[in-house]
């Protein structure tokens, strides 16, 4: 078994974990990435649509461009900063610090990390529903796999279930693969996502449906429809189901955490509603109660991905510097403030909200 | 399929906020055109500004604010059109003559359209407003958005929001 040892493990190479090696690798740590799939980038290598935000989250810029910026950066750094591709971390054992890993499916690692910082994303939450285990039903990030990083189209007509950002992003990224989208169907009496996201799917003729969703999948051996039903206050069925022709069903209903390692961990956890499952407490640079491991991404509250650079990046600060590594004055209070703006909207609110409830004092790097 | 036209559901129904439009003084003698915004949502977004070379798009006090735009000082030149992640903003020509204008607007699909092509226009719901010709296809940013600029009749420009390639 291969044993490595580095001064910070980061646990994903998306763009959390890419933030935050770059971070801690810019001020002198040396960090090594665990990254389960092929290439470093995360979700960030299938979005083809530009990002919102600032100049400094790289707004206006394709989501794959900001990939290949942030592993520009890493390149940037050096022999201080080694990724491992294709390597899946299984297990963290707190008593002797240990992280194992597996990379392909022969090779067994263990790593001893001084600190870790754990941005191991998200996964899909999907919803159940009669003949739901039939080819043509899909998650969203799957039918974005699919389309953007294999040049693989999912079917020729969808039926997209939420109106978050992902399906609505998705649907937009569906029409320009030219697949058809039938309708989005969306269970809350409003759209979830940015509104300009919705506008442009509506402008090219897909239907949002509000306070609708799917009754059943339709067909024998594949996906051949949908019957879809109207939702009443309580959320209850509503009139007769409709039928829609479609041959694949694309369920873009929300994230929760990918939350296993910060179990292990032993952090103190909370579940918090608004940020979508089980996060841990934290410091306001991305410690947890663990004085060893640090978060940043989606594993610590489902966010857009510019709120997980910045994450990233005061995560990535906060390790190196409890490593004794020097922080220049004002970076911290630089990302804060960044963060701060992102989230100080309207669609923001539900995260302030979150983040206020599980952020505690004083658990601040200190060497 | 009866989908609402709701604000609810992304379409735009009614004055707010973010959503603007050139005063018609302004608007009918301003050669080059004028911009058209449709943000009406405060969301953590800037670009339109920042990639706006006149400072007709002013500054953000807060990123999350709504655009307001100096119109005295758009050119109508559509760099923020090209830039917009939201492809919220379009522009408006209302001196193009013979009662049309031409209309630049953001288009990230296949085919592309070619100078000279009839498209169809498209409304907010993806109705078909009326028939357009395409004039100039620009790529300013070199980034894969293009500006189309088509020319539609001069009442349609509130309307017209999307092409088709027919």
């Amino acid at each position: 078994m291969k044993e490595l040892r580095t001064d910070i493990l980061v646990v994903g190479g998306g763009p959390a974990g890419l933030s935050a090696a770059a971070e801690a690798a810019g001020i002198g740590a040396k960090v090594l990435i665990a990254e389960g799939d092929l290439h470093l980038g995360g979700q960030l290598v299938k979005q083809s649509h530009k990002f919102f935000g600032s100049k400094d989250e790289f707004a206006g810029t394709r989501g794959f461009e900001i990939a290949r910026l942030l592993r520009d950066e890493i390149a940037q750094c050096g022999d201080r900063v080694k990724a491992m591709l294709n390597t899946t971390v299984l297990g963290y054992y707190p008593d002797e610090n240990v992280v194992t890993a597996m990379t392909g499916e022969e090779e067994y690692i263990r790593v001893s990390p001084k600190k870790i910082v754990i941005a191991s994303g998200a996964q899909e939450r999907l919803i159940p529903f009669p003949n739901n285990d039939i080819p043509g039903v899909y998650g969203a990030g799957a039918v974005q796999t699919l389309m953007n990083v294999y040049g693989v189209v999912p079917g020729k007509r969808v039926l997209m279930i939420g109106a978050g950002n992902i399906g609505l992003i998705v649907s937009y990224q569906l029409i320009q693969a030219g697949v058809e989208v039938a309708a989005i169907l969306e269970a809350m009496p409003r759209i979830g996502g940015y509104w300009v996201h919705a506008a442009k799917v509506r402008r090219l003729g897909v239907p949002i449906l509000l306070r609708h969703s799917i009754a059943r999948a339709v067909g024998d051996s594949f996906v051949t429809g949908a019957l879809i039903n109207g939702l009443d206050e309580k959320f209850n069925p509503a009139g007769p189901p409709e039928k829609i022709d479609c041959d694949t069903i694309c369920l873009a209903v929300g994230l929760t955490p990918s939350n296993e390692l910060l179990w292990q961990a032993g952090c103190k956890m909370k579940y918090v509603p608004f940020l979508c499952g089980h996060v841990p407490l934290r410091d306001k640079n991305m410690r947890t109660s663990n004085a060893g491991v640090w978060m940043a991404g989606d594993v610590c509250g489902i966010e857009e991905a510019s709120a997980a650079m910045i994450e990233g990046r005061i995560a990535g600060m906060s390790a190196a510097a409890a490593l004794g590594f020097k922080v220049s004055a004002g970076d911290f209070e630089k990302y804060h403030l960044r963060l701060k703006n992102l989230r100080a909207g309207e669609v923001g609110e539900k995260i302030r909200a979150g983040v206020a409830d599980v952020t505690v004092d004083g658990w601040e790097a200190d060497a | 399929m009866n989908a609402p036209k709701s604000f609810e559901s992304g379409v735009l129904t009614e004055e707010r906020p973010g959503a603007l439009k050139p005063p018609a003084d302004l608007w009918n003698k301003h050669k080059g055109g004028l911009v058209i915004v449709e943000c009406p949502q405060r969301i953590p977004c800037d670009p339109c500004n920042t990639s706006c070379p006149t400072g007709a798009i002013l500054a953000f006090a807060d990123i999350n604010d709504t655009p307001r735009i100096d119109y005295g000082k758009c050119t109508g030149c559509a760099m923020c059109v090209a830039k917009c992640p939201g492809l919220a903003c379009f522009v408006a020509d209302l001196t193009f003559g013979d009662g049309m204008a031409l209309m630049k607007i953001p288009y990230e699909m296949l085919p592309l359209p070619a100078k000279g092509d009839n498209v169809a226009c498209l409304g907010r719901v993806g109705e078909k407003v009326c028939d357009g010709r395409v004039e100039n296809v620009t790529e300013p940013l070199k980034d894969r958005t293009r500006v189309v600029h088509v020319s539609v009749p001069a009442d349609k420009v509130n309307d017209v929001r999307a092409i088709r390639v027919v």
